[in-house]
């Protein structure tokens, strides 16, 4: 397969030119998104990395597409801050427009909200090599439309992002880490609905099926202990505590529990669809954010299963085809139109 | 048949209003300065007759705006002359209020306050709060993507809209986003929202709930200047606080709002008013921080809420000042720019030098935490060019917002009236995107003409004059 290297906003306007496909890879590290089809070339932008503004003190970064997340959360950690919707895959060399096109986010998006929440501002290189910027820089903002939000999840379809623009938030100056067993999955998923509506603002919300809840607390250290307690009286449990928990969401951030899987999915869940995917023959698995997010390993029967359930997801590795389902047309089709007009980009 | 002979088999007499003195009340939104007579106003009471209504106007090429209950300061919501207004206030039922998934489905016409008393038994409620929020519906707080005091911690409008149901100018139904927090595939329903009606109508909005918070800690601190106040504000951020909000008022608009619905304010040059939330432990620690940070601030005096009571009282100055301001003046522009935090103090200088310059006097009110401001230019219509000077005036500050480095708008939208100031945030090509985008999705420019794009129906793609953008359609 031709691979072509772009670093700068001049060479993404030049391959966009002159390639009649492309498909865009940042860090590979969602392997199923960037792997040229017949006819693409690879758009190599692992070069086109380096954070170009950041003020902690406005909460906002603004960094090139191609930067590894990794880079990027270093940064933000001396000054005590980080992204807050948690992105996976970090280790493996995660960028940000990767996670953007992708629209991943991890388990502490169940406290402020998903990558949506956060993307400010975009610059991209359309399909017919123009540089559109959409969103901005500050936190606040509503003029014009919303292209930036369009990124999200877009697997790259209306443009090669080039400049993205991020809400940050400080980081919590402590956190802890509760595990609690049940002994029926339906007690656990009656605990983890209580969990949903009350204001505990858990950073973290997962259901380990068949029967074990995680839930993360961060804030001051004086008022953790007290909090932790409230949690486990709340459950009337005293569950396993992990004082030390940064190592731990770290792996399952990166999503380390699909390791021996050949096919990674993304699934948005729901609470009452819960019990739906678990009848369905799907391997390690873990749901986030109070339920609304799954992350699954999958034997080729498992997507099938999906995929004849009429399941919502997206295939991160293991698989071609990758999104279902397809967007909806009459609204989809005519933006790709508008922004990609000879069809250079993927999807549609 | 004709367009209006067609409706009328649509909507019975008393749903579809023809007659001038039926019409005047529709004629403008909050933003009166602009006035526009539609050629009919219908009111739809089910979604089927809102997708009716559109795709006759397709069909017969006639322009239509969709609008709840006007209280657009930009004027999004401005009829287009000869067009067909869709007042969608009928359409307000809660079709579905879930507190497990933590969803509500309304419909567009539902009022944003009605969200969160319906949620409130269950402990939950709808987060973004423009000051609007007790009459301002749910499908105009979607087309502008609404803020309010919030928007720091909680985000706007569009962070809480899970799924909409649109009918597209073409008279398309589609279903976008689902009932999840997270979706795969482009975030079309985060796209629509905030395109102010350009794209077409939302039918039904899917929003997710949080949580109410345990406990608040609502503080109110005086200045003897506008720029302490600022100054204390980034010094809430250095210290690693994330309140739930911080809002600003200067002298002109505390008075106002006293002698509107006397909260009890200090007379002084600057009030912030700061708000934590969260768990009851933790924002018992996060308070001692804060006062620390209150009592280096230079503070002159600090009061805080002791009871729910007071802290409606703190809020109820702050959320009256807006109409408050119309006591000092018989007219008021509402500008809504927005500059980085830190430029905060060099935005205000430079507004109370551009005030002095006018000879306008500009009452200040805003949202300290996201750097959204709101001068309201006081002016007096009835005195001749005394609007023309202060809509300049206005925009001598949406330009210096821009120059700052922020944007035009936070929460009140572009509309018609800072359409004229879009080629100063945005440059041709990103223009000409949005122009694209929008005459793929309605090649008639039938929705919302006429609002948001500064060229908008005179690119040569819309068969008009050729624009500074022309060139770039080569």
């Amino acid at each position: 397969m031709p691979e072509i290297f772009a670093s700068s906003l001049e060479e993404v306007r030049e391959a966009v030119r002159t390639h009649p496909r492309l498909r865009p890879k940042g860090g590979g590290s969602k392997p199923a998104l960037s792997s040229p089809q017949e006819g693409e070339t690879l758009l190599n932008l692992s070069g086109l990395k380096g954070i170009l503004e950041y003020a902690p003190e406005e909460f906002v970064f603004t960094a090139y597409a191609g930067t590894p997340l990794k880079e990027i959360e270093a940064t933000l950690r001396t000054h005590g801050q980080y992204l807050p919707f948690h992105p996976p895959l970090v280790e493996q060399g995660a960028t940000l427009g990767g996670t953007v096109a992708a629209g991943l986010s991890g388990p502490m998006r169940e406290r402020f909200g998903g990558l949506r929440d956060f993307i400010l501002g975009v610059r991209f290189v359309d399909g017919e090599g123009r540089v559109v910027r959409g969103g901005g820089k500050v936190v606040k903002n509503a003029a014009g439309f919303p292209f930036h939000r369009l990124m999200v999840g877009s697997l790259g379809a209306f443009g090669v992002m080039v400049e993205l623009s991020f809400k940050v938030f400080p980081y919590p100056r402590a956190t802890r880490t509760l595990r609690v067993g049940f002994s029926k999955p339906e007690e656990a998923l009656a605990a983890l609905e209580g969990l949903r509506t009350l204001p505990l603002d858990l950073l973290a919300l997962d259901l380990v099926p068949p029967t074990t809840l995680e839930m993360r607390i961060g804030g001051f250290p004086e008022s953790l202990g007290r909090r932790l307690k409230r949690l486990q009286d709340v459950l009337k449990r005293e569950g396993e505590v992990l004082a030390e928990d940064e190592a731990h969401w770290e792996r399952v951030r990166d999503l380390a529990f699909l390791q021996e899987s050949p096919i990674w999915v993304k699934v948005p869940s729901r609470l009452d669809l819960i019990p739906t995917l678990e009848s369905l023959p799907l391997g390690p698995r873990r749901y986030m954010a109070g339920g609304d997010l799954l992350y699954a390993g999958l034997e080729p029967h498992g997507l099938k299963a999906l995929r004849d359930g009429g399941i919502p997801h997206l295939v991160l590795r293991g698989a071609q085809e990758v999104l279902f389902p397809s967007p909806p047309e009459a609204f989809f089709a005519p933006i790709k139109r508008a922004l990609d007009p000879k069809g250079r980009f993927p999807l549609g | 048949m004709g367009f209006l002979e067609e409706l009328r088999a649509l909507f019975p007499p008393g749903r579809l209003l023809t007659k001038e003195a039926e019409l005047a009340p529709y004629e403008s939104d909050a933003l009166t300065a602009y006035r526009k007579r539609p050629l009919a106003v219908v009111l739809p009471e089910r979604k089927e007759e809102v997708v009716e209504a559109v795709r006759l106007c397709y069909r017969h090429g006639v322009p239509f705006v969709a609008r709840g209950s006007g209280t657009s300061l930009s004027g999004g919501s401005l009829p287009v002359e000869g067009g067909l207004v869709l007042a969608l206030n009928r359409m307000n039922r809660i079709l579905r209020l879930d507190p497990k998934a933590r969803i509500a489905v309304v419909e567009p016409g539902v009022v944003n306050l009605e969200v969160s008393r319906r949620a409130a038994p269950f402990g939950l409620y709808y987060a973004p709060d423009p000051s609007s929020q007790p009459i301002s519906t749910l499908g105009g707080n979607v087309a502008f993507n609404s803020g309010g005091a919030h928007c720091l911690k909680y985000g706007m409008t569009a962070n809480h809209v899970l799924a909409l149901e649109v009918v597209t100018p073409k008279g398309e139904v589609v279903h976008l986003g689902g009932q999840s927090l997270e979706g795969v595939g482009p975030d079309l329903h985060g796209f629509f929202v905030g395109t102010e009606g350009l794209l077409g109508v939302a039918l039904e909005i899917t929003l997710r709930l949080l949580p109410k918070p345990e406990a608040y800690h609502t503080l109110l601190a005086a200045y003897e200047s506008l720029e302490a106040a600022g100054n204390a504000v980034s010094q809430v951020i250095q210290s690693g606080l994330l309140p739930g909000a911080m809002e600003i008022m200067d002298r002109l608009s505390i008075e106002a709002a006293e002698a509107a619905v006397k909260a009890g304010y200090p007379q002084v040059e600057a009030l912030l008013i700061v708000e934590l939330e969260g768990p009851k432990e933790e924002v018992e620690e996060e308070a001692k921080l804060l006062a620390r940070v209150m009592g280096e601030s230079g503070a002159t005096e600090v009061r805080i809420a002791q009871s729910e009571g007071e802290r409606q009282a703190i809020w109820k100055g702050r959320k009256a000042a807006f109409s408050a301001v119309g006591r000092l003046s018989p007219d008021y522009i509402v500008q809504d720019g927005v500059v980085p935090r830190s430029r905060l103090g060099e935005a205000l200088r430079e507004i109370g030098r551009l005030s002095q310059a006018y000879g306008l006097r500009v009452a200040n009110v805003f949202h300290a935490g996201d750097g959204n401001l709101h001068p309201l230019v006081l002016y007096d219509g009835k005195k001749p060019g005394e609007l023309e000077r202060a809509e300049a005036l206005a925009g001598e500050i949406l330009k210096l917002c821009v120059r700052l480095g922020g944007s035009l708008t936070g929460e009140h939208g572009i509309g018609v009236e800072k359409k004229g100031y879009m080629a100063e945030m945005f440059a041709p090509e990103d223009l000409l995107a949005m122009e694209r985008v929008k005459e793929a999705l309605d090649p008639k420019g039938l929705a919302n003409r006429g609002k948001v794009l500064p060229g908008y129906g005179q690119s040569p793609h819309q068969g008009g004059l050729k624009t500074d953008l022309g060139e770039l359609y080569a």
